[in-house]
């Protein structure tokens, strides 16, 4: 206890807004420690995104493993799923990612704590931490980057048991596949989690409250979502307001209200997916006045937070919860904390967002609705993958490239994508507006043939009345 | 000897323009510093000086002549007491011998016509239209792509590059804030809502302080010209500096004989091309005072004052559209010849719009003069954040009582506008005794 290590930066939490902004401080010349409670790597790699996309992945391959025959492949004899395997390979994946982060940290030189921190006090030039591990200490640091991330939204009286009604964390690790699904919340979470269960053979429901799914996203791209969905067989209700769970021995009954009537919907099991909140509770920021708002950590673009030396970054500090987003504020967070030049902050509506559903979701910048809302006199291209040869050829020609520009500027205000691969084509648009591309210069790239991309550009060009595919 | 007056560049890139007027005739009697000629480029007007004493033997490039290639001869100039005629049968074309050839007094002079590259680069049309109003754009993409790629080039984004011609504003001017000081949309938008156009101390002026209040009542009679980024940054720091700087000002009279007499002398012995003005010793004048005392050359910031250490003095130079005011640096280190160069270099980039940022913002003191308009005095506003500014009026004869005796002499009143608060007024009377006592005795100023 007497000699407690002292820090030029102690990051609590270990996500990929944390063990990234150590990385970036330790490369700037910083002491740094790592607080983390369970394993490096946080919610995304330990408990999300890539434990999902494992997951998804098995789907996709099932669901191509139907589509053979089309391609002239014929197999004999049935498909089974040996759901302990699928599950399994998903946490092999995240723990050779976790035990990569370890690895990074050493080869940084960034300390890592096990334990739960918690800011104890002021001190000379610093802070102090106390930290509850295997053993109690305390630690000392100039400056503090909290990254503690974000959990799932509980709803009081329906709050998750881990059996009949769960929240993502149970959702990815099924011992047994429920025969019935009810999905409630249609962001990316729970869309995920609906394509994932009903390409494995599950009756899914979609239960959301909004006036359609996906509603962060463009609404055409949301309505093309939800016709592929229900073409899939899956079941959405939107404009519903969850009344009540009722938990019976076999399954859950929810009652929903749809534009005043009631119904009730019997399924085996229910994912709750209606939002995130901040993990601001124990860490000690009641005790030194750090402001928090809605269940998440009040920010400037450079993650101060309204105490000198207490930084925030990523999920904690409110939405988008996206780890790309985490580590880009975490990474401009301490380069402003270290007084490093050219440093801004996140540029507005420059965080692409994907959804790695079946058909995949992406975009980046205004929708159509938010663009006009915001003003701007706009131009919008939509090229259908449809018309795309490699996507044809693939037997994925389902999709959409929409993109909007700015009239008056030739800005491209946002891109919106639904389709094959587009979850790895969003990056271009997002250098596009990062470099501050006109319409022209987009027009003037060339795209290689035959690549789903040519849709990206085709889209552009569409946009100014100049589609040469369509 | 006959001399060949040659076309100048305005500028480095400059490889042609128009001899829009002369101004004098064939035959007349020419004296060095004379304006002779106007020349213009799509972007500026200039006056062609005479550098050296004679009579103008024949005009070879006609007024109104497009096209004149820089360094062509675009008229002769014989010399006191050669034959006119014999001059002007002379021959002008490139087998005169290089010495003979002689520039007018222009900056910059000194440029290599531009590479056959650029040059050909300059004749590609602008391709970067905006889709829905292809005019707008034309003008300020032309003065884009004239910029010399190598040297001046200019490194903004293609959005920024529209924005900013549709909105008629010279990147040259604009200071980049992305990676390796690109020039981004933020930039631009910064700009047309503020007119911040870069200077440091815009910054630090808040957002309310600069949001010019909404007009009254409108009407629509008259002719409206909406404002340039160049008129909102005028409005806001001006408006700023009157609003928030409790001016006072101080005005006195300075004899200014001997500093002509001195300029005439310093003149002779100068080298080729030197041309020492009257406001080259003022601004000399000034870097001697506010070396002798250094409290008159500062900034009021909110928590302190800020002094300087070397004299770095603004001029302020009106141009089309506004003004600007470039800076002299370390004036107390410089010779007149090299302040004289370094001033007129200035003002000439000031007025073709070819001023770095740096080359503007920063400045302990301000220096803004308006005797060649014949006004006798005046109160100038302090160009925030600095102390205090001096205004130079004309200088002319005047009837003066000299040992009880009237006598004339050529008189110079200055007025110091300053900054109550960092500079009282027995600091400002003191600082305006010394700048007095410099021009009044110049040798003590070249000490």
């Amino acid at each position: 206890m007497t000699d407690s290590q002292k820090f030029d930066l102690i990051v609590i939490g270990g996500g990929p807004g944390g063990y990234v902004g150590a990385i970036r401080a330790s490369q700037l010349g910083q002491k740094v420690a790592v607080i983390e409670k369970e394993n490096l790597g946080g919610v995304c790699l330990n408990w999300g995104c890539i434990p999902t996309k494992a997951l998804l992945r098995a789907a996709e391959l099932k669901n191509n493993i139907s589509h053979l025959s089309e391609f002239g492949i014929e197999i004999e004899g049935g498909v089974n799923i040996n759901l302990e395997k699928v599950v399994a390979r998903s946490r092999q994946v995240a723990e050779r990612l976790s035990g990569g982060v370890s690895h990074l940290m050493k080869k940084h030189k960034v300390t890592v704590i096990k334990g739960v921190a918690k800011i104890n006090k002021k001190i000379s030039g610093g802070w102090q931490i106390a930290v509850e591990g295997e053993r109690k200490s305390t630690v000392e640091a100039t400056n503090i980057m909290l990254a503690t991330g974000a959990r799932a939204r509980q709803i009081p009286s329906m709050e998750a048991d881990g059996d009949k009604i769960v929240t993502y964390r149970d959702a990815m690790v099924p011992k047994t596949m429920p025969k019935s699904l009810m999905v409630v919340g249609s962001g990316a979470i729970g869309i995920e989690f609906a394509s994932f269960y009903n390409d494995m053979g599950v009756d899914v429901t979609i239960v959301e409250a909004m006036d359609r799914i996906l509603n962060v996203e463009d609404r055409e791209i949301s309505d093309l979502a939800h016709k592929s969905f229900e073409k899939r067989g899956i079941k959405i209700h939107t404009s519903a307001m969850l009344e009540a769970i009722t938990k019976s021995k076999n399954d859950v009954t929810a009652t929903i209200t749809i534009a005043g009537k009631q119904q009730k919907i019997t399924s085996d099991r229910v994912i709750m997916a209606v939002g995130i909140i901040g993990n601001t509770e124990n860490i000690g920021l009641e005790k030194i006045g750090v402001k928090t708002e809605k269940g998440h950590i009040v920010t400037n673009g450079f993650g101060a937070t309204n105490v000198a030396g207490i930084f925030a970054i990523g999920d904690v500090t409110g939405p988008p919860w996206l780890a790309h987003k985490a580590s880009h504020e975490a990474i401009i967070c301490v380069e402003a904390m270290t007084n490093q030049s050219d440093v801004h902050p996140i540029a507005e509506n420059s965080v692409p967002g994907c959804t790695y559903c079946r058909p995949q979701i992406a975009s980046i910048g205004l929708t159509e609705d938010n663009a006009k809302a915001e003003g701007y006199e706009i131009k919008v291209g939509r090229f259908p993958l449809l018309a795309n040869g490699k996507a044809i050829a693939m037997g994925e020609d389902e999709g959409l490239v929409k993109t909007i520009f700015c009239s008056k500027t030739g800005a491209l205000l946002g891109a919106h994508l639904i389709g094959a691969e587009v979850t790895e084509m969003i990056q271009g648009y997002a250098i596009a507006r990062t470099l501050e591309t006109t319409e022209a210069e987009l027009m003037h790239t060339i795209f290689p043939h035959p690549t789903i991309s040519e849709a990206m550009h085709e889209s552009v060009l569409d946009a100014f009345d100049r589609a040469i595919h369509f | 000897m006959a001399i060949d007056i040659l076309m100048p560049a305005l500028s480095p890139t400059m490889t042609e323009g128009i001899l829009s007027k002369w101004l004098v005739k064939q035959g007349d009697e020419v004296r060095s510093g004379d304006v002779i000629a106007e020349i213009e480029t799509d972007k500026a007007t200039m006056e062609v000086e005479a550098i050296e004493d004679g009579v103008l033997a024949k005009i070879i490039v006609n007024e109104g002549t497009e096209g004149v290639a820089v360094n062509s001869v675009i008229a002769v100039l014989a010399e006191d007491g050669e034959n006119i005629s014999e001059v002007s049968d002379t021959p002008t074309d490139s087998n005169i011998k290089e010495d003979v050839k002689k520039d007018v007094s222009m900056p910059a002079n000194d440029s290599k016509p531009a590479s056959d590259d650029s040059a050909l680069k300059n004749e590609i049309p602008a391709t970067n239209q905006t889709p829905t109003d292809a005019s707008s754009t034309t003008q300020a993409s032309k003065s884009i792509s004239d910029t010399n790629p190598q040297k001046d080039r200019v490194f903004a984004t293609p959005l920024a590059r529209r924005l900013a011609a549709q909105d008629g504003i010279d990147l040259a001017q604009v200071n980049g804030t992305g990676p390796h000081g690109r020039i981004i949309e933020r930039d631009i938008l910064a700009i047309i809502e503020w007119g911040d156009n870069v200077k440091s101390a815009d910054r630090a002026l808040s957002a309310d302080t600069q949001k010019v209040p909404q007009q009254i009542g409108s009407s629509s009679e008259g002719r409206f010209v909406p404002h340039t980024a160049m008129r909102r940054t005028i409005s806001s720091r001006l408006q700023f500096s009157k609003q928030t700087a409790p001016h006072f000002y101080l005005t006195v009279e300075c004899s200014i004989d001997r500093l002509l007499e001195n300029r005439a002398q310093l003149n002779e012995m100068a080298p080729e091309g030197v041309k020492i003005s009257v406001n080259d010793m003022i601004i000399r004048a000034s870097a001697m005072a506010l070396q002798k005392r250094p409290d008159v050359n500062g900034w009021f910031e909110e928590d302190g004052c800020r002094y300087f250490d070397t004299a770095d003095i603004c001029m302020a130079v009106a141009i089309k559209g506004g003004l600007i005011t470039p800076v002299i640096r370390s004036v107390e280190k410089l010779g007149l010849a090299e302040l004289s160069q370094i001033t007129k270099d200035l003002a000439s980039r000031a007025r073709e719009g070819k001023l770095k940022p740096e080359e503007y913002t920063g400045g302990g003191f301000t220096i803004s003069n308006l005797g060649m308009f014949g006004i006798k005095e005046f109160a100038a506003v302090i160009n925030p954040p600095q102390s205090a500014i001096l205004a130079i009026g004309a200088g002319e004869q005047r009837a003066i009582v000299k040992d009880g005796e009237l006598a004339v002499a050529t008189m110079m009143n200055v007025t110091l506008s300053a900054d109550h608060r960092i500079v009282d007024g027995a600091l400002g009377a003191e600082w305006l005794q010394l700048f007095k006592g410099f021009v009044e005795n110049p040798v003590t100023m070249l000490i």
